[in-house]
Parts: C-alpha cells; structure tokens; sequence
C-alpha cells in the first residue's frame, strides 16, 4: 500500500476545521409574526408563574395548592388529579403524547415548538430584547461589541448582566413554588427560613438560565439540543416551513441595479434584511438548515421590504418545498390548511388522540382503594397448637382519597380460614377486619392467616373495601402454604 | 524526527501513525482541558497531603486533617444513637407490659427487635423465628415457660439452663430408660398414650396401660390431662407441636433419656432495652399471649389522623 505522500508545512494560514462562535446582533423588527412571539412568550410566563399560586381545596387532610409535585411524600396534585407514584404511568402517559406531539406539530409545520414556545427560544428572545434596550439595535451592538475594554463598557455590561440576572432570578428561580406551598415557601425564602435545597435550587436555575439565555443562545439549539437533530429528520418536502423562493428571488440585486436591467433580476434586493433579524443569525437564502429554528422574523422583515419596494408579500414565506416548486411552476399557493391536513399528520393525530382518550379513560375509571400483599417466606407456615396451620403476611391498604377512610378487609376463598393481627388477640380473630385508613396514606398491617388442620397448598384472595358512598374495593391474590404429604 | 508530516488541509502535525490511508492529527488538547487536568493534579497533592494516602512500610502518612474512617464510623454511630436515644429512654423506664398501650413505642420495639434478632437468635431459632428440632419454634402459640410479654423477657434475661445463672429457668425430665427408672415396654406404652392425646395413636390395650404408667410418672409434672406445666418448663403433651419430633421412636427416646436445650441468659450480655425489643419482637411473631386490647380505639381527633397521615405517608 502507498503510503501517503510526505508533505511540509505550507506558508497559507492553516485551515481549520473549528468555526469560532460569531455573536449574533439582530435587529429589531416588528411584524405579524413579532407579534404571535410576543404574545405567546407572555402566556407563556404568565401561566408559569401564575400556576402555582392558583388554591384548590382538597379538604383538611391534602395541600391546597392547585398544581404541586410533592417530593417528599411522592404525590403530583393537578387541580382535581392526584397522581400516587404507582400511578405513574400517567406521566408517562403524558411524556408520550408530548414526543408524538412534537412529531405532528414538526411534520406540519416544521419547528414551529422551538420557534415559538420552547423555555429556551422564549429566554433568548427576552434577553435579545435586553440587549436592545440596553445597547441599542444591531449597529450600536456591534460598535460596542467591537469597543476596546474601557470604564464605560464593563459598567455597561454589567449592568445589562445585572438585569440578566434578575430576568434569571424572576423566571428559573420560580420554579421552586412547583414542589412546595407557594406563599409559605415565598415567604420562607425571603426570611431565611427555607429549606436549603430551596435556595440550591434557586442558585442553580438561576446561573443555568443566566448562563444559556444569556450567553449561549442559539449554541444551544444548534449544537446542544437533541430536538432539532430529530426534528430535521421528521421534515418532509410537506412540511410548511419558512422557505425562501428562490425562483421568485434570484437572481438577487440591488434596487438600483434592477432598475438598470429590467427583467434579469429577481424580487431579492439583497438587503440582508433578512439575516440581520435572524435570532440564530443564518442567512435562510441558503436553504433550509439546522440553525433555523422557524421563527418567521425573516418573514417579517422581508415582507416590509417587498411592501416597499412595491413587490407582493412571500418572497420568505411558510410554505412547503413541494409549494414552493408548484408555485414556481405557476400554480397558485395552496391554502395552508390543506397542507397541513395529510396521511402522515393525521396518523399521528390519531395516535396522539388515542393515547390521550386513553389516559382520560383510566383516569375516569380508575380506583381509590389498592391492597397489595407480601406472603411471609421464612417460614413459609406455621403449625399451631391445635393442630390448625398458619401464614403470614403483609398487607398494604392505600387510601387514595384525601379523607379519611374506613376499609374492610376480607378473605375470599380458604374455607374455615380466620385472620387477625399483631396488634389484637387471637381469639377475636374472624374473616373480616375493619381498619380506619387515614387520607392519602398507606397502611401496613401484619396479617396472620389460620386455616383448620387438613387445609392444602392453595391460592386465595384477600379483598379491600372502602365504607362509603362509593363502595370500591380491590383484591389481591395470595397464596397459603401448608405441610405437604411427607 | 526527522521528517515531520503535516497534514495538508490544516497544516497540522501527524503523530506519524497511518492506518488504511487515515492519519492522525497531532492536535494539541484545548488551554482549558489542560489547566483543568494541572489543577486536578494540585488538588490530588494536596489531597494525599490531607488525607491518609501514602503507604509506609508498618502504616500509612496520616493526613493533616488527622481523619480516619474508623473515627468517622463512631461519628456516625453516634449520630445513630442520638437519634434513637428518646425511643430508648422512654422504653428503659417504662415496664414493658405497658408497651401494647403505646402503639407507637411498641413498633419501634418490634422494628429494633427484629434486628437484634437477627444479630443474636438466628443461630439457634433460624432467620424466620421458626426453631427446629430441639429449637422451639418461636412463630407459634405452644410455650413452655408461657408467651406473654413479662414471661418472654425473663426467659430472655435468665436463660434456660443456664449453668452459673440463679434465676435461669430450671427444669429436667428423669433419664426414665437409660437410669433404669421404666423399662423399653413401658417406655413404649406411654409414649403411645401421650400420642393418642393428639391423635396421632389410635386408643389400644397398649395405650391403656401406658395411660397407667403416665399417671405413676409423668402427671406429676405434665399435669393429669397432659396439658403441660409452665412453672415447670414442661411441654403440653395433648397439642400438635413437638419440640424434639412427633414420631414414635422420637418421642420413645426423648422418654429413654431426655435431651434439654439450653438457652444462654442474654442479660449478661444484652442491655435492658434490647432485651425489652427483642420480647417486643418474638411476642409480635404470632404467638404472643395476654394481648392487651389496643387503646387507639379513643375516637382519633382529626387532627391526630393528619399527623399518623404524615407519619405513613409513603
Ligand atoms: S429581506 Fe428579502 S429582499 Fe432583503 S435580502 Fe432578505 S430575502 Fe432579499
Ligand atoms: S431563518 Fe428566519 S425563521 Fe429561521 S431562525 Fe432565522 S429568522 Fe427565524
């Protein structure tokens, strides 16, 4: 085999393969799609920080606060929803639906989710808006950005890092009123007196957003997040997503040139309006592209260049590749709704739907009342005195509901077999016991199991019925052992 | 080197190797993961200067925090303790026939009992509790000495038979066939009665006349209906459990010459209060006598019902 030719270090700058972050200034723009972020990134932060201050009463016995995760005693309350944790597979349920969600949301209209409503995309956004503020559009920005180091510029910066910071404070830090009594907690954390892992987690939601809103931006929907990686795979040439129609726009020139040489250039008048308001800054004339997260500022932007420039609207337009292709074709734009509405999204509609109707159902059916049991194994039985035979074993009653309740334990199956327990006498023993089980709680309790003297090896059932209104109960099998023929 | 190879689109050095025509850049590692690397050496040094690391010939460097694992057991072992300590205090000053009336001392003690159980009877009474032949069964309701709370916690703190221990529980059964005392028919007789007792003989001639013998000998301390004593220690020969086995040729030789178990007397060497845990325990198995009816009957509070909500919560 050759081997390769031996080569000498060469007088051109190397090449490398690393392209150094460029900062991305973009500018202000305002627009019909400006306006959906705006006010999608408002009822975004409002319901995130509203929820946890909604009540909901559950009575004496369960916290009243409308959405909670209860770590400590692993319970998820959602207004009149309780999850316990073997009830878990509703969260499941829930994470799900949210990916397959995700694909029909992506396969009609592209990365509508990180454009529009990802944490991520709203920070960027708000810190973005910071900037502007601050140190004025894109220009200003840049001119700054250039700026040797000097008083004025640190007392800049830190200012605008100081308001980043609170922005950081005020949106990651809330997240804490998600696992505790919100006015408690709220005014547990500006005394003092909150738990530790309280202000931890304050600390560290407050440098993580700080750190990827702030700083890392659009590095972070390009080169960290894994959703954009599947999400250009779920894109078809059906996907609506912002496109720039090339036919219409090449081949771009200035205003002056085009009015020079009428016929020979294309709608693009080569602004760059477009790039300079991209929040990922990419030039979306390339093509679609992994930095796009379908913001549709561009379209924005363009737009109020076509209107002055006395063009139709759409050069940059949501629209899907096979559309753009017919248009240029000379069809008209088929409506969007059309577009969306195919095979492909409607399976994922219908998947999605039935797994939600699914999860509706079980939660409409399900039960309160659960009774699980653990036989004792060492030693599998007993011999008593009388000769009759023994087994015992440990039962969970969980009380699912936030009151109170009395339960009746029963024996199904075992002829002649009584039970009772280690906390009563054995000659109140009988094949029904009553326990008070307190709210939301679980209530161990031994239970011995006695059978006359030839019972066999057999399987029974132990039943659980809450007193009540309702009336519901569970049963769980078990097994009794006794001495085999020897 | 002399003929360094550079690689033509980045002009960076190779580190000479070349596998299939694909060669390596000899890239060098980013500042930061350098200076990372340099202070995880630091840190390291002053590590091993911090702690014991560096082994000598008979120990190692001690470190100048003057840290050792076993000081951080005790720590913890102590922590342990101060955190059981109310638990033990209120369970050595209180008698523990008043245990069942505080439900939640009683568990405390059920829970500590097991596992000093595990620590100290396992060996003889098995891992579940449940004895074996010449180790009595502790799951069950059959006692010799009696299974009420009092009764098991002196049997604990005394022993049986201990040799050397005054107040150890005493009790023997005459060698009635190797002292010469019955002989092999009469042996057989009554150990066919007792038998019978529990059904598990039929009634014969043979067991008439052993009904004989064991009214000469054996009532005295099995009682006429052979019931058992428990002042004595003796067994109930009427009921279904058989401490040395339940077959003819067993029981014939635990009359020929008995075997007694002897049961150290754990007070010599168990502290009250494990000692209270571990009655708490063995009487919690099943068997327990002379329960006392539970108090919680007292109409909860609301309130009460909240806080045991809490405590079970899981
Ligand atoms: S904003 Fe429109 S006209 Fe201006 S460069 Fe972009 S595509 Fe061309
Ligand atoms: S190219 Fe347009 S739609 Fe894509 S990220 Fe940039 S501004 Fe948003």
């Amino acid at each position: 085999m050759n081997k390769p030719e031996p080569i000498t270090p060469s007088a051109e700058a190397p090449v490398s393969l690393y392209a150094k972050h460029e900062p991305v200034f973009n500018r202000r723009i305002d627009g019909k799609f400006r306006r959906i972020k705006w006010a999608i990134m408002a009822a975004c932060l409002a319901i995130y920080w509203v929820t946890p201050w909604l009540r909901w009463d559950r009575g004496p016995y369960a916290p009243d606060q409308a959405v909670l995760i209860d770590l400590e005693h692993r319970r998820f309350y959602m207004f009149g929803i309780e999850i316990w944790p073997q009830e878990f597979y509703f969260v499941a349920g829930l994470l799900i639906m949210a990916g397959i969600g995700l694909f029909l949301v992506t396969s009609a209209v592209g990365r509508a989710w990180c454009g529009y409503a990802c944490p991520q995309t709203v920070w960027t956004d708000l810190f973005q808006h910071v900037d502007r503020l601050i140190d004025g559009d894109r220009n200003a920005r840049f001119r700054l950005y250039k700026a040797p180091w000097g008083p004025a510029k640190i007392a800049r910066r830190v200012f605008k890092w100081a308001i980043y910071l609170a922005i950081s404070f005020a949106t990651g830090g809330a997240w804490i009123f998600y696992f505790a009594d919100a006015p408690t907690l709220h005014q547990e954390f500006w005394s003092g007196t909150a738990a530790p892992v309280a202000y931890g987690t304050v600390l560290v939601l407050t440098l993580t957003t700080f750190a990827l809103g702030g700083f890392m931006r659009e590095q972070v929907c390009i080169y960290m997040c894994p959703w954009p990686r599947i999400q250009t795979a779920m894109l078809d040439e059906k996907s609506l997503i912002v496109t720039y129609k090339e036919w219409r726009g090449e081949k771009r020139g200035s205003l002056k040139k085009a009015q020079k040489n009428p016929g020979e250039y294309g709608d693009c008048i080569d602004c760059n309006q477009c790039v300079a308001v991209c929040p990922t800054g990419i030039d979306i004339r390339e093509g679609p592209q992994i930095g796009c997260i379908t913001c549709a500022l561009c379209i924005d932007a363009c737009d109020r260049v076509m209107a002055e420039t006395g063009r139709p609207r759409g050069l940059i337009d949501y629209a899907t590749l096979e559309d753009a292709e017919n248009e240029k074709k000379g069809h008209p734009p088929t409506r969007h709704a059309k577009l969306i509405w195919r095979p492909r999204t409607l399976v994922y509609f219908a998947v999605w739907a039935g797994i939600g109707l699914g999860l509706l159902f079980m939660l409409g059916t399900r039960v309160h009342t659960d009774v699980s049991v653990a036989k004792d194994r060492n030693p599998p039985y007993i011999l008593m005195s009388d000769g009759s035979v023994r087994n015992g074993y440990t039962l969970r009653l969980h009380n699912m509901q936030n009151r109170p309740r009395d339960m009746v334990l029963g024996i199904e199956g075992l002829p002649g077999a009584v039970m009772w327990t280690e906390d009563m006498a054995r000659e109140a023993a009988s094949r029904t016991l009553t326990r008070t089980v307190a709210p939301d709680a679980t209530q161990v309790v031994r239970v011995y199991v006695v059978a006359p003297e030839d019972t066999r090896d057999q399987d029974f059932a132990f039943t659980l019925e809450a007193q009540g209104e309702e009336r519901e109960s569970d049963t769980a099998k078990a097994q009794f052992d006794a001495p085999g023929d020897e | 080197m002399a003929d360094k190879r550079f690689d033509e689109a980045t002009q960076t050095e190779t580190v000479g190797h070349e596998w299939d025509g694909i060669e390596e850049l000899n890239t060098p590692l980013p500042r930061w993961w350098l200076w990372t690397f340099y202070a995880c050496i630091v840190f390291a040094i002053g590590y091993t200067v911090a702690y014991p690391a560096w082994p000598g010939i008979s120990s190692a460097t001690q470190g100048v925090l003057g840290w050792t694992s076993r000081g951080q057991l005790a720590k913890e072992m102590d922590e342990a303790a101060a955190a059981r300590a109310r638990t033990v205090a209120s369970l050595a000053d209180m008698p523990i026939e008043e245990l069942p009336q505080h439900p939640e001392l009683m568990r405390a003690a059920v829970a500590g009992g097991s596992a000093a159980f595990k620590v100290n009877c396992v060996q003889c009474h098995g891992a579940g509790a449940a004895g074996s032949k010449g180790y009595p069964n502790l799951n069950d309701d059959d006692w010799l000495w009696g299974g009420d709370l009092q009764t098991i916690e002196t049997t604990l703190i005394y022993g049986i038979r201990q040799p050397g221990e005054e107040m150890t529980r005493q009790s023997m059964m005459p060698n009635f066939g190797s002292d010469g005392l019955l002989d092999a028919g009469q042996i057989r007789d009554v150990a066919g009665y007792v038998l019978s007792l529990s059904g598990k003989e039929k009634t014969s001639a043979a067991t008439q006349r052993g009904a004989q013998v064991f009214a000469d000998n054996c009532a005295v301390c099995h009682g006429e209906n052979a019931k058992g004593n428990r002042d004595l220690g003796a067994p109930n020969l009427s009921d279904a459990i058989w401490l040395d086995g339940g077959s003819k040729a067993e029981v014939e030789a635990q009359i020929h010459h008995p075997h007694h178990g002897v049961m150290p007397a754990w007070g010599e060497r168990l502290d009250p209060v494990t000692i209270k845990m571990l009655a708490a325990y063995v009487h919690s198995l099943g068997g327990g006598e002379e329960f006392a009816a539970p108090v919680a009957d007292a109409a909860p509070e609301g309130e009460d019902i909240a806080e045991e909500a809490a405590e079970t919560r899981e």
